[in-house]
């Protein structure tokens, strides 16, 4: 039965639900609104966003299947509600942190104060495979580097919220905020409307504004594109949606060809320059020029033009030095350094491999903590101690032996969960929280961000690569 | 507008009106079995032929069986003409331009080709045929539709009515081509009801039959192909497909009526003043299958002219965009 009367928090802190098995007071609504449905028509409602999202070709291919393999990412109806005092703190952590990221990439490619006053050791910096030589000395439009940011945030058991990572390359999932709202809005119209959920929609004008922003001077109407890989990505979707709900061109880097000192399109009547480029393509890939020679998804030439100050790019190329998982944990110094204050949203606890007291400690407890690779993603180069096999931490300790710098390791956190849809039943679901943040004349965070949720019983993982799907989240 | 777009868009017209065109003429058969019962084997040959794809046929299927040509031209994945493998193409276009198309539109197309690659399209294929390809047939319809009244009629619905417009009036040719080198030789039909039910049918297969009747009212093999060649109203015939794609490439170019700026346009004219000041009759004294075969020539070298012109600037780049299949 799809009912709440059964349904168990166990030690967990759940989003919706008190420890007592009562609704907490922002789920009030949403929790009656669902027990009075008649059986089965919770279910249905399930099977038609699902149909809805299907519908609306919000999908992503499975590689290495038959032709014609597609899946929507999974989507369960029942939302994440995040109370108005709880988004107060998320919102205001967020913006400091992402103003003292920006100040700490702006720093390192040039003055290096927080490397010299050694907060910051320098050759974390210089040894992380995400250093940008080529940005040396430079300065990008206006001085903003990571224009756009999707921080994942965690809930432990205690009930506050913790940064697991910084993204600030280029973070993917904000379509699917938008899309699932419109979905949702459609499952429960009574109840959003009675909860005063507040709007996501004014992220693509924010991201347009935020994009024109950067435009160089002398341009009065800038032409904008979002750069894409191409179809064959598996966020082609949200590149295409993206361009579309801006409207502005959505360019490969087949279209683009660098003449005269500027970057242009090619088009039906010839070329045309382009004044602001959102990329959705790595550093790596992005000027066979500068970076890998092979790539075919770049366009020649686009970092000479951008250092000449000819054409903006959002995120700035070198951001990712600021999203290496080992100097993350420096993150609560950096923060303090540039802005005096203490983080306002703490970070995980961290060990940093390279230091020997930490390391031993990680090699004595890997059974009991989260070791990550200093630069993968996605979910991938990473040992979940608790899960992993006798065999599984024994290769990993290799690694960490063999490679100090490139590891850290955190306690399992006991991710806080939701209730969700499982079979013809409510259970409850381990989720993480992914809001976006703008930088252009201020800072922006969309009211909510992607819910990841784990499906798996038991799982941590929420990655949609790894079988996570995701929720609505109502910010009140 | 972006030329990779551009190509995009008028390739995934052209793969639906495509789509189309193959519904239909399985469509029209499948009528015309219903009055010939008798010549069952011998009917669905002509289809494979219209589609100038005998010998791939050929090669997977010993006989032309109803349920052969069927699966052939509708569900094989590995014959590009077959309605699935152009509404994947049409749809694999759409994706990549969604941004440019309307929702309407994209949702419309995606569903479509949801809904056929689904096993039960098979299905219904072959327990309900009639019904099927009527299904397909309007569903290419409403996209057009929908094409046109939620889509701005700007360059980008421009390049996918030139799209659609070549794609007709190469497959308009082509039905004439088989249907009258497969029909005229048989003299002794001349005149009788077999010869009258195989000349609807060719009307038929390019939904003109109602329309000539008004026309033309009696059937004659002359003007049926007069009909389909020269009519300037029917939205069918090849001179009003091309007379259609020449006002949207002018549209594009802002060249004003009665010039050309480019060799897309000026061959484009040339077909459409040769096909203004032509009759049937001349046609036949010269012979209708060469005339038509030299037709579908010209048209392939529109088709290719409006790439150089529009969707490859070469000398630019090293790595142009890929050119697609031709019928």
């Amino acid at each position: 039965m799809e009912t709440f009367s059964t349904y168990d928090p166990e030690s967990y802190y759940d989003e919706l639900i008190d420890a007592h098995g009562n609704p907490r007071p922002s789920a009030q609504l949403l929790v009656d609104k669902i027990e009075s449905l008649p059986t089965g028509d919770l279910i249905f409602r399930q099977k038609a966003a699902e149909a809805m999202l299907l519908k609306m070709g919000i999908t992503f291919n499975v590689y290495g299947r038959d032709e014609g393999t597609e899946k929507i990412m999974p989507f369960d109806i029942i939302p994440r509600i995040v109370s108005s005092r709880d988004w107060e703190q998320i919102e205001s952590g967020l913006k400091q942190r992402i103003f003292a990221l920006n100040e700490f990439i702006q720093d390192v490619y040039n003055e290096k104060k927080i490397l010299k006053d050694k907060v910051v050791p320098e050759d974390l910096i210089l040894t992380s495979r995400t250093y940008r030589k080529e940005c040396e000395g430079f300065t990008p439009p206006r001085g903003i580097w990571c224009h756009v940011t999707g921080t994942d945030l965690v809930r432990d058991s205690d009930g506050r919220f913790y940064v697991l990572e910084d993204n600030l390359r280029c973070p993917s999932g904000v379509s699917y905020v938008l899309e699932n709202r419109q979905v949702l809005k459609r499952t429960f119209p009574q109840v959003f409307e009675a909860s005063r959920v507040r709007p996501v929609d004014a992220y693509p004008s924010k991201l347009l504004e935020m994009l024109e922003f950067l435009a160089p001077d002398h341009v009065q109407a800038p032409t904008i594109g979002v750069l894409t890989p191409g179809i064959y990505n598996s966020a082609y979707f949200e590149h295409s949606f993206l361009s579309q709900q801006m409207g502005v061109e959505l360019v490969e880097g087949q279209d683009l060809v660098v003449s005269d000192g500027f970057v242009h399109m090619l088009t039906t009547k010839g070329l045309k320059r382009v004044d602001v480029l959102y990329r959705r393509i790595d550093d790596d890939f992005i000027d066979p020029e500068v970076f890998r020679p092979d790539s075919m998804l770049g366009v020649k030439g686009l970092i000479g033009v951008y250092k000449a100050g000819r054409i903006a790019m959002a995120n700035a190329p070198g951001t990712g030095i600021a999203d290496d998982k080992v100097i993350y944990a420096y993150v609560p110094k950096i923060i303090k350094y540039y802005t005096g204050e203490e983080a306002i949203l703490p970070n995980v606890p961290t060990y940093i491999c390279r230091d020997d007291t930490d390391r031993a400690y990680v090699l004595a407890h890997l059974d009991q903590l989260v070791v990550k690779a200093a630069n993968e993603s996605g979910g991938y180069g990473m040992l979940v101690g608790p899960h992993a096999t006798e065999t599984e931490r024994a290769a990993f300790a290799e690694k960490i032996t063999a490679e100090p710098r490139n590891y850290m390791a955190q306690p399992t956190i006991s991710l806080s969960r939701v209730p969700t849809i499982v079979g013809d039943r409510i259970e409850g679901r381990h989720v993480d929280l992914r809001p976006y943040v703008l930088f252009g004349e201020e800072i922006y965070v969309q009211p909510g961000g992607l819910t990841r949720v784990a499906l798996t019983k038991g799982s941590l993982v929420v990655n949609s690569s790894q079988g996570g799907g995701s929720k609505d989240t109502w910010v009140l | 507008m972006l030329s990779r777009v551009a190509n995009a868009i008028y390739w995934m017209c052209r793969y639906i009106e495509r789509a189309e065109n193959v519904a239909r003429f399985i469509s029209v058969n499948l009528n015309l079995l219903l009055d010939m019962p008798s010549e069952k084997g011998k009917h669905w040959e002509p289809l494979v032929m219209i589609t100038g794809d005998q010998a791939l046929f050929e090669k997977k299927n010993p006989d032309h069986t109803q349920e052969a040509v069927i699966r052939f031209l509708t569900f094989d994945r590995e014959y590009p003409n077959s309605i699935l493998s152009c509404l994947a193409a049409a749809r694999e276009n759409g994706r990549s331009i969604r941004e440019i198309i309307s929702s309407e539109m994209w949702e419309h197309l995606n569903n479509f080709y949801l809904e056929l690659a689904d096993h039960r399209g098979l299905t219904m294929a072959l327990e309900d045929p009639h019904r099927f390809f009527k299904i397909i047939q309007m569903r290419s319809h409403l996209f057009t539709g929908l094409m046109d009244s939620t889509m701005s009629h700007g360059e980008a619905w421009n390049f996918a009515r030139i799209g659609m417009m070549m794609e007709r009036a190469d497959k308009t040719s082509r039905i004439l081509d088989v249907k009258y080198f497969m029909l005229l030789p048989q003299a002794d039909f001349v005149n009788t009801p077999i010869d009258n039910i195989q000349w609807t049918a060719v009307l038929k297969s390019a939904s003109a039959f109602e329309m000539y009747r008004k026309e033309h009212h009696h059937i004659t093999p002359r003007k049926v192909a007069g009909f389909l060649i020269f009519d300037s109203q029917f939205p069918r015939s090849i001179r009003h497909c091309i007379a259609k794609a020449q006002t949207c490439l002018h549209r594009i170019s802002g060249s004003p009526p009665g010039s050309a700026t480019n060799t897309a346009e000026k061959r484009l004219g040339r077909i459409k003043a040769d096909i203004e000041y032509t009759d049937i009759d001349e046609v036949v004294d010269h012979g209708l299958h060469e005339y038509l075969d030299g037709l579908q020539t010209r048209l392939n070298q529109v088709d290719g002219a409006i790439g150089t012109t529009f969707f490859n600037l070469k000398p630019l780049i090293e790595n142009a965009p890929q050119e697609q299949s031709q019928a």
